[in-house]
């Protein structure tokens, strides 16, 4: 349940932020960030909060992960939390 | 292992299985090496996951015993805190709200999703802002987070208190029943059950705490390497651990540097101070372990939902279960009796089969096969 995936901050208005990343988009609070996101930023997202910044290309390697381990079920993607 | 072996597992879970390949020689050289019977545990629900459906514990070498320790928090809750939890659900005026994991774990008498069913107002959300919604549609009644899991679900929930009080919305209290790491990993140092001789940390409660926070264990003595979710990362995780154990040098290496600090994240931290102390606190299979636990402070006992009262029953294990001895890492899930003879992700006796998380569950699914046929 610890799980948390990098997302695309598409919009932002204070500490709210709605993030996107396959297509899907999710409401995100940005309060728990240690510094100020920008639009466009990459961040890891656990149960609608963003926890912490990832630059793009760690999110992309960390996205292909996640889909590999997905594809071979080794990830509970549903249940994530 | 033999030359022969089969990668069709590993190659489920690795894009390039030449790179797994290569780390599982590497993995075979230093337990080859080590020579006497080496035990790594992982503390993480995903890791539990990953390990079983790569087939990773089939690949280690005859020395190498990769265990499950309690890295899943719904399996970790004592069933006295399920037991307040559906007492909660069963008042009038409270709206229990909580992940979903929660809902079918047995407490003594039956489980959240049975309360529902027999018509308790009990329901799922993918985050406490969700909860804080239902608090903000629902004024005449008090809405109770569930608030389980670790430090990387804990400051979500402090998150959704300090809204709540700037906000001035009196109705929503959280049951706290979070768990910290490093002080369970202390304990299980101590525990003369099981001899650990290297810890995968969880990567996304390190994103948290930092790896810093592994620190202490790793000058105790028990190597250490955060890593990320992959079968390719547990692998390089592995092969870390068994380096450190080689060298006879343990310490703190964080494999999974692309989002892992060595401070974490303070700014969550910062926040979870301002809500939660730490206190002692009760672990199912473990007992109690000193400041393993996240408490409301006195200042907001009116957030406080272990404060309103319910009538609890006697709290019950259930019968044969051996959930504790399996998060212990003490023994596998099949050498509970009950394992897919009784108990089973459908009908789950104990919390560990019930979690996709849980050990038992990982293993229902994924190894099972693996056990009745023959070792590739
Ligand atoms: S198999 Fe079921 S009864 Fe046995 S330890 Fe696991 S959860 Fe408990």
């Amino acid at each position: 349940m610890c799980l948390s995936i990098p997302m695309k901050l598409v919009e932002k208005e204070d500490l709210a932020g709605v993030a996107e990343v396959d297509g899907v988009r999710r409401e995100v609070s940005l309060m728990l960030l240690p510094k100020p996101p920008q639009l466009g930023d990459w961040v890891l997202v656990h149960a609608g909060y963003a926890i912490s910044h990832v630059d793009e290309e760690q999110a992309k390697e960390t996205l292909d992960l996640l889909h590999q381990a997905a594809k071979a079920g080794a990830l509970d993607w549903g249940s994530e939390k | 292992m033999s030359d022969s072996m089969d990668f069709s597992a590993l190659r489920r879970g690795l894009e390039d299985p030449a790179a797994g390949g290569a780390m599982l020689k590497r993995i075979e050289e230093l337990a080859a090496t080590i020579e006497r019977p080496v035990t790594l545990m992982e503390v993480c629900g995903t890791h539990t996951h990953s390990i079983a459906a790569a087939g990773l514990r089939r690949l280690m070498p005859s020395n190498v015993r990769l265990v499950s320790g309690p890295g899943c928090p719904v399996c970790v809750t004592p069933i006295g805190w399920v037991d307040r939890a559906m007492a909660l659900a069963a008042r009038e005026d409270v709206i229990v709200t909580t992940f979903g994991d929660m809902m079918r774990v047995p407490a003594s008498h039956g489980t959240l999703e049975e309360s529902r069913a027999e018509g308790a107002d009990v329901r799922i959300c993918y985050s406490t802002r969700d909860a804080l919604q239902i608090a903000r549609d629902n004024p005449e009644k008090k809405v109770v987070f569930l608030a389980v899991g670790f430090e990387t679900t804990a400051p979500t929930i402090a998150a959704a208190l300090e809204e709540a009080e700037r906000e001035n919305l009196p109705n929503f209290l959280v049951l706290a029943g979070h768990k910290t790491i490093p002080e369970a990993l202390e304990a299980l140092m101590d525990n003369n059950d099981v001899k650990l001789d290297g810890l995968l940390c969880p990567g996304h409660v390190s994103v948290i705490i930092g790896s810093d926070a592994y620190a202490p264990v790793a000058t105790a003595g028990l190597p250490c390497s955060v890593v990320g979710f992959a079968p390719n990362d547990v692998l390089a995780g592995v092969a870390e651990l068994l380096a450190q154990l080689a060298n006879d040098k343990p310490a703190v290496s964080n494999l999974y540097g692309r989002v892992v600090q060595p401070d974490g994240n303070p700014a969550a931290r910062a926040l979870l101070d301002k809500f939660f102390v730490q206190t002692d606190s009760d672990w199912r299979g473990l007992g109690i372990i000193p400041r393993s636990g996240l408490e409301l402070k006195v200042e907001f006992a009116h957030r406080n939902a272990a404060l309103l009262e319910v009538d609890l029953p006697v709290a019950r294990e259930p019968k044969g279960c051996r959930c504790g001895e399996v998060l212990q890492g003490t023994i596998d899930p099949p050498e509970c009796p009950l394992f897919g003879n009784g108990c089973d992700p459908e009908h789950a006796v104990g919390a560990c089969m019930v979690s996709s998380e849980g050990t038992c569950a990982a293993w229902h699914r994924h190894e099972r096969l693996a056990l009745s046929s023959p070792k590739s």
